[in-house]
């Protein structure tokens, strides 16, 4: 197919979804296309989950910039999209007399930045907020502001606004080609022709490459794994906030955090690779995360793990994002290098391009909006009376598919009737919760599987687990050709 | 069905286990009483175990999984027990009010006098095995495979290895060749397996299919369908052996490493629980900390036989009777009064853990060996004192140890403790 | 000729040799440690024999029907026996216990479901 669309975006990540979500307020036409079989398939699905408050980054950085300024967005954005997020707060810990210098820098720079309420305390005063902490820490620095949120969950929720706001999604196109047209771009993506006026760059892994493809530069991007440990609700009450030790030249280091879903979160390692979409874990780095993790909190233990993944950020070796218009290449917008606090800054970065891009195609605001429809407070949160009001209003509630999350039926096809629904196991399972719980879907897998099937009139065998060649049966018991020859 | 606001008995579970207590609840008498069940019909497990080999204590004859089940559908039918399918228990209170919904009947709370917890398990997932790689589709636990390949009518894949050899690991290994699949290696990390010999010899070696013992999968390879497992050998700590490495092209990982009492209900009733069975900690009549509050079979602890899971859960449903008819008074011993069991050397996870000084009945005791012993015997003392023993050529984990201690031995017990141990002879 | 059998009568799991004549007829049995672990190795050497238990989709159920062997084939049977189970085409309704393939491959052995559908 060929299609004509006002901007393309390149990449369903938080960046791409934050820009579509800005754009569909303006009278424009907008396309995102994704090479995953979901959205948020790439670093966004895979990291901490931290709205970090923006002590990190250097002062004058756009990292700092975009960071302190989406921070600040998070509150009312996660409010108004129903994606779930709470200052949790955290605690910097310092373990020896480098670490303690080390806070006062982080704080100098963090009220550089415009970070508020940063305080040093004492080692007594750290271990009164979290007795788990290592007893051998000489201080922490306080940082209040700090969240804590469900990345891929924001992601959808700001994909579904732009969808019933007129943003076109395309899953499973890989921008093969991508070449400048008299009057904009073209983009060969799958089996689609994509033509623009605005194209932007959000592609994660692939952004440099798409850049030099622009530009004619040769910016070269790190991919930085990361890998981690999930621990069940059971760890859940070890810490109540995010706790990081200091930072190093390969980023923030190992943190050990709660999740907004009550889990308890640990990694990541920073492992430099070659293959970005290699996020696989691996014996040593889990061992390095564990030993790490353990200056934090001594007793740590993993019984309670429910899962590993790892996540691949994209390093710039100038350590900043590259946001804004390209340079020398009109009518081309990007966002590069969006690694940590990639999370933190989306909400501005979308914003921020939104206007200039807006700005260049001299763009009106639309007069009215389509509202967003809030998904219903899940199951599990609801109190008795609202478990019976729902069960009434539609019985697909009494019917509960995941048993460690408490996902009913109503919630699954809901996931998969979104604006941007969920195709896949992991789709439902990132949308609902279900098959994230301790028995990692061992329950629920095959009724999540005939749901998909039963709501997109498919075989159970045409169901992935998440990317297009990610089938979970290879077919029925009976070959049909010999149940023939009786 | 119309639902009232009291119940004197809520089963919490309608498979071998629920059902039995069920059974022999309203055989005692119990006329008021509801089975909640999750799935679309009644039978547990057993649904999906479709081979044989149940019911040779109880019925004396080898019975498939669904047989089994059936005649405890069947019995349950004529004594007019309701079941109610499709139905998930949401919560249970320490003053036995069951929350549960279904499409049907929607959200519902109902006051039980007592409660009999019979959820069964679950498998362990890969997630508690910290196994490294790539997080790919075509890895499922084997009851997970089961379901698919004997419920559904599904296969999994058609290339496949199999990680632990426990019985559920092994059926698997021959279900899946049955039904035209390659099954690459078993692979034990242990030196033995915990699956019955039965099992080894019929599901591996009449098809062929190698067992690795003291072997790991070390690493998962596939971006989005398996494609590879790396297995190594495993040093005496179970930690994997660097240059051991053996790779298996595969589409299919089939985890059997375990069974985990699913007590997430008696957690939250606040039932205390033992570390060594995840199960809740009984008295010799299978009630939990919480008075009025039952537990049997699978979620109390890990059987091997479904025979045992229908005796238990038997003595469960009298226990739960004769609790309503004495009505809360009646109680049984002050707990302060409890004989206390403890696990000795090479036992563990006894169960009852608290025994009443003056039961009604001989005591069953049953506990796993923690590890293989030979020409060993079982003894259960309090102090020096032995008051009982069994002898056996071979104590394994794979096999539960089933005692019946006299009720009169314990008036022997001094300080109000048992301890049960595995001592070579 | 001699042939190496794991007991699976009891955990113990001895591990027996049987002798066998030329004929392939038993002669002797060692390394048991009980009668029924000799009996079931002399069988097990001379006419090994096998439960069978499948199941087999059925047109109209999103349930496919658990099957078995009435009594033990021979082992040899095996693979057989599965592609006659699995080109049966049953139709509804089912009960346990219904013969739905008799005398599989002469055998004298019917098929029955292990499950009724409806």
């Amino acid at each position: 197919m060929n299609y004509k669309t006002d901007i393309l975006i390149i990449g369903a990540g938080i960046s791409g979804c934050s820009l579509a979500r800005e754009l569909s307020r303006f009278k424009a036409d907008v396309a995102v296309i994704d090479r995953g079989n979901d959205l948020a398939e790439g670093a966004t699905k895979a990291n901490s989950g931290i709205v970090h408050a923006g002590y990190d980054a250097k002062p004058g950085s756009n990292k700092a910039r975009l960071n302190v300024a989406g921070a600040q967005m998070f509150p009312a954005l996660c409010e108004l999209l129903g994606v779930p997020y709470r200052q949790a707060g955290a605690l910097v810990i310092a373990l020896n007399g480098q670490d303690r210098a080390m806070l006062e820098a982080l704080l100098e720079r963090g009220l550089k930045n415009g970070v508020q309420q940063l305080s040093i305390l004492s080692r007594e005063e750290a271990l009164a907020m979290e007795p788990r902490l290592n007893p051998e820490l000489v201080a922490a620095m306080s940082v209040p502001t700090s969240g804590i949120v469900s990345p891929y969950e924001l992601a959808f929720a700001m994909a579904d606004d732009a969808a019933i706001n007129g943003v076109r999604f395309f899953l499973n196109r890989e921008a093969a080609e991508v070449c400048r047209t008299e009057d904009g771009f073209r983009v060969t993506a799958g089996p689609d022709v994509f033509e623009c006026r605005v194209l932007v760059n959000c592609a994660g892994a692939s952004a440099a490459a798409i850049h030099n493809d622009l530009t004619g530069d040769s910016l070269e991007m790190i991919h930085r794994r990361g890998q981690y440990y999930l621990l069940d609700h059971a760890a859940s009450d070890v810490f109540s906030r995010t706790i990081f030790q200091c930072p190093s030249a390969m980023g923030k280091g190992v943190l050990v955090s709660p999740t907004v879903h009550g889990n308890l979160l640990i990694g990541p390692t920073a492992e430099d690779i070659p293959d970005p979409l290699d996020t696989a874990t691996t014996q040593e780095g889990l061992d390095n995360i564990l030993l790490t993790a353990k200056k934090t909190w001594p007793e740590l233990n993993v019984r309670a793990n429910i899962t590993n993944f790892s996540g691949v950020r994209a390093h710039l070796a100038a350590d900043d994002f590259l946001v804004g218009p390209v340079t020398g290449c009109p009518g081309a917008f990007e966002a590069v290098g969006i690694e940590s606090p990639g999370l933190s800054s989306a909400p501005a970065i979308g914003r921020e391009l939104a206007g200039q891009i807006a700005d260049y195609l001299a763009l009106e605001r639309k007069s009215r909006l389509n509202d967003y429809p809030v998904p219903p407070k899940p199951f599990r949160e609801m109190t008795d009376e609202e478990k019976a009001e729902a069960c009434r209003r539609n019985p697909e509630y009494g019917s509960v598919i995941c048993r460690c999350e408490v996902v009913t039926e109503a919630e699954v096809r809901g996931a998969i009737r979104r604006p941007v629904g969920a195709r896949t196991i992991d789709g439902v399972k990132r949308r609902t919760r279900a098959g994230m719980g301790r028995c990692q879907g061992g329950f629920c897998l095959p009724r999540v599987a005939a749901i998909l099937a039963e709501e997109l009139h498919c075989d159970l065998s045409d169901i992935r687990k998440d990317g297009s060649d990610s089938f979970l049966v290879t077919g029925p018991l009976a070959d049909p050709e010999e149940r023939k020859t009786v | 069905m119309i639902f009232q606001d009291k119940v004197d008995l809520i089963i919490v579970g309608a498979g071998p286990a629920g059902l039995a207590a069920a059974i022999a609840a309203r055989e005692s008498g119990v006329s008021s009483l509801l089975v909640l069940e999750r799935e679309n019909e009644p039978g547990g497990i057993l649904r999906q175990c479709i081979h044989n080999g149940f019911g040779l204590h109880r019925f004396s004859e080898e019975l498939t999984g669904p047989e089994y089940a059936w005649r405890d559908i069947v019995r349950a039918r004529e004594l007019d027990i309701p079941i109610l399918c499709s139905t998930t228990v949401l919560s249970v209170s320490k003053d036995r009010k069951v929350s549960f919904v279904s499409k049907e009947a929607g959200f519902r709370s109902v006051q039980a006098g007592a409660v009999i917890l019979a959820m069964g398990c679950r498998e362990r997932p890969r997630g508690s095995l910290c196994t490294p790689g790539t997080r790919c589709a075509g890895i499922y636990s084997a009851g997970t495979a089961q379901r698919f390949v004997n419920l559904e009518g599904w296969m999994p894949g058609k290339r496949v290895v199999i990680l632990g050899s426990g019985d559920i690991g092994l059926i698997m290994a021959r279900r899946m060749k049955l039904q035209g699949a390659e099954v690459l290696a078993c692979v034990e990390i242990m030196p033995y397996s915990s699956g019955l010999n039965r099992n080894i010899v019929q599901c591996l070696e009449d098809y062929r299919i190698p067992l690795y013992l003291e072997h790991t999968v070390t690493n998962i390879v596939g971006r989005d369908r398996l494609e590879k497992v790396t297995i190594s050998r495993v040093d005496s700590n179970r930690r994997p052996i660097p240059g051991t490495e053996k790779d298996f092209d595969c589409d299919t990982l089939l985890l059997s490493c375990g069974l985990i009492p699913e007590n997430e209900l008696t957690r939250g009733i606040g039932v205390e629980l033992s570390a060594a069975t995840s199960g809740a900690v009984v008295t010799e009549k299978l009630e939990t900390s919480v008075p009025g509050i039952f537990a049997c079979g699978n979620v109390l602890h890990v059987h091997d036989l479904v025979d045992y899971v229908s005796e238990e859960s038997f003595a469960a449903g009298h226990a739960a009777a004769a609790y309503l008819k004495a009505g809360a008074a009646a109680a049984s011993a002050a707990p302060e009064n409890r004989i206390h069991v403890t696990d000795g050397p090479g036992v563990r996870g006894t169960v009852p853990q608290l025994i009443d000084p003056d039961p009604e009945a001989d005591i069953r005791l049953m506990f796993r060996p923690s590890g293989v012993f030979r020409n060993s015997t079982a003894v259960v003392k309090s102090g020096e004192t032995i008051l009982m023993k069994k002898k056996a050529m071979i104590f394994t984990p794979g096999e539960m140890v089933s005692l019946s201690l006299p009720a009169a031995r314990l008036a022997d017990v001094v300080n109000g403790s048992i301890e049960l141990s595995i001592e070579r002879n | 000729m001699e042939q190496m059998v794991t007991c699976i009568c009891c955990p113990v799991g001895c591990r027996m040799t049987v002798t066998l004549n030329e004929s392939g007829e038993f002669v002797s049995v060692t390394g048991n440690t009980c009668a029924r672990g000799a009996n079931y190795a002399r069988q097990e050497c001379t006419a090994p024999e096998r439960m069978i238990t499948a199941v087999i989709p059925v047109s109209g159920s999103p349930v496919p029907l658990s099957v078995k062997t009435e009594k033990p084939v021979p082992k040899a049977l095996i693979f057989e026996i599965m592609k006659e189970i699995r080109a049966l085409n049953v139709p509804l309704p089912v009960s346990i216990g219904q013969v739905v393939c008799p005398n599989v491959l002469n055998t004298g052995v019917n098929i029955i479901a292990t499950r009724g559908l409806s």
